[in-house]
């Protein structure tokens, strides 16, 4: 089982990796402009644009949107691979073998998926770094004003907010895909019907659960 | 051996298995043909224990496959080899962890001990040099001969082929027919084989049953088939010019 986890680790994590990256780091500096070109005001602080990129990155950029990508990279992979394993019958194979095919396939996903907060923490502080860069360089404001907005009442729960959320989300990205994966029937074109569809109802319940979590841990 | 009783499968309201009643001896190859849609990769799927049916029986060696325990199965599973008709290789695993993960589920051996036995079999199929390709990287001749070199690394009773030459040409076609029928002499082996190919029932068939719309039309063996006087063996025996041929030659023969 451990080759099987590493292999998980390496697809759905260290894959990742890349995508995230960029993607946080782009966004994190959009959310910076976006902001100090709102703060028409001159009464509002400049440190406020560090302040608003922390909270968005942290509270709902990282740990949600991120896993809505991931829901598109991760699970339609999980699906696609799963679901061609059932239809050139690779699982009736292992289950002719008696090896318990759904315990086989899934279980390292969902092991590997638990390292799914180390991807969002680097999301996190790339997001937040992508801010600080786009806000200097862009000439919105000065290092000092970012990094005091950052730091600006700060709020440890928001982080344990957030990794709840994580780790809920790796839960529906290990499972919602497998089972779209595993229990498809037909042929080719169903394997990219079952991964638009695992697509689809993974982040559709990303967005429910997100709702739902914010309204109990924050509401 | 495997008995067959009364054996009926359906999905939903369309009954696919009516009552099969065989049995497969030891140490032969035993055909199944009929023409697609004659329920025989269902036959097949219910003999591996992959579809549950709904009556009758399957025993390997008098132990009723139903009633056994979950690791009673699991055993009798790893007694099982099958060679799957698109060769279901692991995409991820070499040729030769292909061959090897049977023995690294199923058995304690050591890595060198597997890797002796995985270059035994592999050998045995005639593919000394392919261990390290990826399935994708082989022909559809050279998966087949992989598929059976993963079937039989355990060591299994009980050889399961669905259409092992669909797919491949003539020659190819007889050299998988020849291995599959040689593995089962020389191991004494129960061998079942899903085919419609009636080459492979002139090659290897020594017992043949006969399936047509989920109920078993004819059995005997590939001697007999050529007599026989049933019209839906005939016709589907016949439906090419080759064996129309093959038959009138049989018959001035016996004249």
């Amino acid at each position: 089982m451990r080759p099987l986890i590493l292999k998980d680790i390496d697809d759905l994590i260290i894959g990742s990796l890349g995508i995230v990256a960029f993607i946080s780091f782009f966004v994190g500096g959009v959310v910076a402009i976006q902001t100090s070109l709102n703060m028409t005001s001159p009464l509002m602080p400049k440190y406020l644009v560090g302040f608003a990129t922390r909270q968005s990155i942290i509270l709902e950029f990282a740990p949600t949107f991120i896993s809505i990508i991931m829901a598109g990279k991760v699970g339609s992979f999980i699906t696609s691979s799963i679901g061609t394993m059932r239809v050139t019958e690779q699982i009736d194979a292992l289950e002719v073998m008696g090896i318990n095919a759904i315990n086989y396939l899934v279980f390292p996903k969902f092991i590997a998926l638990t390292l799914y907060p180390f991807v969002i923490s680097i999301a996190m502080f790339l997001g937040i770094l992508g801010g600080l860069m786009a806000c200097v360089y862009g000439g919105y404001g000065t290092m000092e004003d970012y990094v005091e907005g950052v730091q600006l009442d700060f709020i440890p729960f928001h982080f344990i907010y957030a990794f709840i959320k994580t780790f809920v989300f790796a839960f529906l990205l290990a499972t919602i895909p497998s089972y779209y994966g595993y229990f498809m029937k037909g042929g080719a074109l169903e394997v990219g019907k079952a991964s638009t569809t695992s697509f689809v109802w993974t982040s559709v319940l990303i967005i429910l659960v997100n709702f739902l979590l914010t309204s109990i841990l924050l509401g | 051996m495997i008995e067959v009783k009364d054996l009926k499968k359906s999905f939903g309201d369309t009954q696919i298995l009516k009552g099969i009643t065989t049995s497969f001896e030891k140490g032969k190859t035993n055909l199944v043909i009929g023409q697609s849609g004659s329920g025989k990769t269902v036959f097949l799927k219910c003999l591996l224990g992959l579809f549950e049916y709904e009556s009758g029986s399957i025993s390997y060696e008098g132990k009723n496959f139903s009633k056994l325990s979950r690791d009673e199965k699991t055993n009798l599973r790893s007694e099982m080899g099958m060679v799957f008709q698109g060769s279901a290789l692991f995409d991820s695993m070499t040729i030769a962890e292909n061959v090897m993960f049977p023995l690294r589920m199923f058995t304690k051996q050591s890595k060198s001990e597997m890797e002796d036995r995985v270059d035994e079999v592999l050998k045995r199929v005639n593919l000394d040099d392919a261990h390290k390709k990826m399935p994708s990287e082989a022909s559809g001749g050279m998966q087949k001969r992989v598929a059976i070199a993963r079937a039989i690394v355990n060591r299994p009773k009980y050889l399961f082929c669905d259409e092992p030459n669909s797919g491949l040409d003539p020659r190819t076609a007889i050299i998988i027919d020849n291995l599959i029928q040689e593995i089962t002499e020389e191991f004494n082996i129960t061998t079942v084989v899903n085919t419609h190919d009636m080459n492979s029932v002139m090659e290897i068939g020594e017992k043949i049953v006969f399936l047509k719309n989920g109920l078993l039309e004819w059995e005997g063996s590939s001697e007999t088939i050529f007599r026989t006087d049933n019209e839906a063996v005939t016709n589907f025996v016949y439906s090419s010019e080759l064996f129309r041929k093959v038959r009138k030659m049989y018959l001035e023969e016996s004249d």
